[in-house]
């Protein structure tokens, strides 16, 4: 027992450290050469919990980490995916401030300490209206202001609707930053600080990474998962629920445990867009902070919690 | 003009003949090296550390580089103020100012230029924008533009110095460098008919769409704000606010360019109180004009007080740049007016003062009009550190800053000292005109 142990941790530590890699693409383990390589056996056993429910013994050396999708060109992140037009909705009345979206998002996509795609703000619209906890991500709007400004079509709109950045051809003028009245877009100031096989991993306007110093990033609606199939980094980290996820074309959304119809929850819940005088259109939905989960006081835990952590 | 006439042809070329610096010509020029080797320094720090060492975030994403371009396109403009605006509606006094005109254009163009490239986060990137540059973009409008005033201003300084340039090709010592430069630009120049007539043609046509092409560099430039949804940018009245207080500034720094010429090269004769009696007009009619577009920006949103202005009119009227904001507007335009109203107001030396308080309160409206915008955000400022909420610039983007103002002074400096402030052969020109007129 005690010799299986060991290494069933090192296989987890492994694990980690290739979900690490995966999240932004790093080497392929799948190429001709690597899958033609003949394996020996090493004799170290590692149990693994089958489909099935059995626990199996396999030997370490024939384990491989499922096969990704593989990477796609510039030319066909920049189109999108076809047929596909994507939306999120984001339920005010679940949202406790918990900020585990914005965890999950900075670390999927290495933003720096000080800055953060999602921001969770604490509104209240009126003297004596009451104050909610408000998530935001880009809203990947179907006319989207930065992508107008944009001098050298380093964001751009794609098929499937999502605001892409190419920050390989950014030149850092940080207009779309101004455009933008959703104060959604961050300039990385400084060179980031990044493990070293993210930082010689090639640009993926997929992913956002590897971030480039000079460069303008933002929530990128992890188009990456899209194609796998999977949610967004925030909508499988927030335990509560509050985003939903999924394809207007087929007129559903996900929160990963609940998979309803778009237009019955727009419909039902009075859902509504952010701005919606300034015309940009946005595709992200927000459900008002009516029947709450939570009283809006529990969000306030987490700023102490934070401000205590400092 | 009336006192020019008793000057013989041989005086006017030996008293406006670019001469060398005196002792505080000299000191001025070093200065003024110094200034933008330190902006060099600086700028250097900030290619290899990024625009980190500035004080912009992610909320004051524009600083003073942008206000400082807006500046310098800004004090451009009157390059075809008094060149091509006065030539047309044959106002025959400017040509004394018209070089000095058309050189503050062509060096705050070039520095204008510049300094839109040092706010890049990623300058090496530059020629993005003509390998995938789209046209939708203001700031390609804002390329285009630029460029083609840039190259308008060039030829406006160089096709009217030509007559000029055999006076000093004669004057210049044979075999010298000066010599050679002067012989390069102008030897081809013989004072034929044929070829004035050509080069009146060819001013004529410059002075004709280097006006729609000025005003267009600021009506683009006032775009780069007025196309966004901000609060304090989203106007419809921002091409002509941006023009008027370009006209204004250039006017303040022409007046204060001809003091310092007057001064330095012994103009008095040339540059008479006469010239400043009239721009101390020009500058109070500029001045009202740029107020009124003011009050326009201001007192009408204010009076609304949508939700998304109140923040940033509040920030300027009593709030974080109240002091900046009250003192642009009286050095910039409310002193400016009332002293130069009277006729003592506009002798030479309080026109000077003026001129000064001109320039310097239109460079902090040009920071005025960027930064507090950007923080004035729809949403709230929120979930950053603290100094995201406020901008003040570091050391390095101050340096560059003045380093820059520094290389615009210094390119009229010692365009200056090799090349007539004064056009030689014009000046001529209408001394023996007003001789003739006289006899």
């Amino acid at each position: 027992m005690i010799n299986n142990k060991f290494p069933r941790r090192s296989f987890f530590k492994e694990i980690l450290v290739a979900g690490l890699a995966t999240g932004c693409h790093s080497k392929d383990p799948f190429t001709e050469k690597a899958l033609q390589e003949e394996i020996q056996a090493s004799g170290e056993m590692v149990q693994l919990l089958s489909t099935t429910g059995e626990i199996i013994e396999v030997d370490k050396a024939f384990l491989k980490p499922l096969e990704e999708i593989p990477s796609i060109s510039q030319t066909a992140e920049r189109m999108g995916i076809e047929g596909k037009k994507f939306v999120m909705v984001i339920d005010l009345s679940r949202c406790r401030n918990l900020k585990r979206c914005q965890e999950a998002c900075n670390h999927a996509h290495f933003v720096s300490d000080a800055q953060n795609w999602i921001k969770i703000y604490s509104m209240q619209d009126a003297e004596n209206t009451a104050p909610y906890w408000q998530p935001t991500t880009c809203m990947h709007c179907d006319e989207p202001p930065c992508v107008k400004v944009c001098p050298v079509d380093a964001t751009f709109k794609r098929q499937d609707g999502i605001v892409g950045i190419d920050a390989d051809r950014c030149i850092g003028c940080r207009f779309c930053m101004a455009a933008c009245p959703y104060s959604t877009r961050v300039f990385n100031w400084e060179k980031p600080i990044l493990p070293p096989e993210v930082l010689k991993m090639k640009y993926s306007s997929e992913t956002s990474c590897p971030p480039r110093a000079g460069t303008v990033s933002k929530c990128d609606f992890c188009p990456d998962m899209a194609r796998k199939g999977e949610l967004p980094h925030c909508v499988s980290a927030c335990p509560n629920g509050v985003f939903y996820f999924g394809d207007l074309n087929e007129d559903v959304v996900t929160n990963g445990s609940e998979t309803v119809r778009f237009s019955d929850l727009i419909r039902d819940r009075s859902g509504y867009r952010l701005m919606e005088e300034m015309g940009t259109k946005p595709n992200v939905y927000y459900l008002p902070p009516v029947d709450r989960l939570f009283p809006y006081e529990k969000g306030l835990e987490t700023e102490e919690e934070g401000t205590e952590n400092e | 003009m009336n006192n020019t006439t008793s000057i013989s042809a041989d005086k006017i070329t030996s008293d406006l003949l670019p001469k060398p610096f005196g002792r505080p010509g000299k000191i001025w020029t070093s200065v003024l090296i110094v200034l933008c080797l330190i902006g060099g320094i600086a700028y250097f720090r900030q290619l290899q550390q990024g625009l980190v060492v500035t004080g912009m975030r992610d909320y004051a994403s524009w600083g003073i580089y942008i206000s400082n371009f807006v500046f310098f396109v800004a004090i451009s403009l009157v390059g075809s103020l008094i060149s091509a605006i006065f030539r047309l509606t044959n106002v025959g006094w400017s040509t004394p100012l018209t070089r000095i005109a058309e050189i503050i254009a062509v060096s705050a163009i070039l520095f204008a230029s510049l300094i839109i490239i040092v706010d890049m986060g990623r300058p090496e990137r530059l020629f993005n924008l003509m390998l995938h540059g789209r046209l939708q973009s203001p700031i390609v409008w804002d390329v285009i533009v630029i460029t083609t005033y840039l190259v308008l201003s060039l030829l406006f300084l160089y096709i009217p110095m030509l007559p000029d340039l055999p006076i000093l090709i004669k004057k210049s010592k044979l075999g010298s460098g000066l010599n050679k430069m002067y012989s390069f630009l102008g030897s081809f120049w013989k004072g034929t008919q044929a070829q004035y007539k050509l080069s009146n043609k060819a001013v004529l046509i410059i002075t004709i769409i280097i006006i729609p092409v000025a005003l267009a560099i600021h009506t683009v430039t006032s775009w780069l704000f007025a196309t966004t949804y901000r609060p304090g940018w989203d106007s419809t009245n921002f091409g002509a606010y941006f023009v008027s207080g370009a006209f204004l500034v250039g006017a303040g720094g022409v007046v204060v360019a001809m003091y310092v010429f007057r001064k330095a090269y012994k103009l008095e004769a040339y540059i008479t109180e006469r010239h400043f009696d009239r721009m101390g007009k020009i500058l109070v009619m500029l001045a009202l004009l740029y107020l009124y577009f003011n009050i326009n920006e201001y007192l009408v949103p204010a009076f609304k007080m949508k939700k998304a202005e109140e923040h940033h009119l509040m920030g300027l009227f009593s709030g974080e740049f109240s002091m900046i904001f009250w003192s642009a507007i009286l050095i910039g335009m409310v002193i400016p007016v009332i002293v130069l109203l009277f006729p003592k107001g506009r002798k030479p030396r309080t026109m000077f003062v003026m001129g000064l308080f001109v320039v310097v309160g239109a460079w902090f409206k040009r920071f005025l009009i960027v930064t507090p915008t950007l923080l004035s955000p729809f949403l709230p400022m929120y979930d950053v550190p603290e100094n995201y909420m406020h901008y003040w610039p570091t050391w390095e983007e101050w340096s560059i800053t003045v380093g820059s103002l520094a290389g615009a002074l210094l390119i009229i400096t010692l365009f200056a000292r090799y090349f007539p402030i004064i056009p030689i052969h014009e000046t001529i020109e209408e001394s023996a005109n007003n001789k003739i007129e006289q006899l």
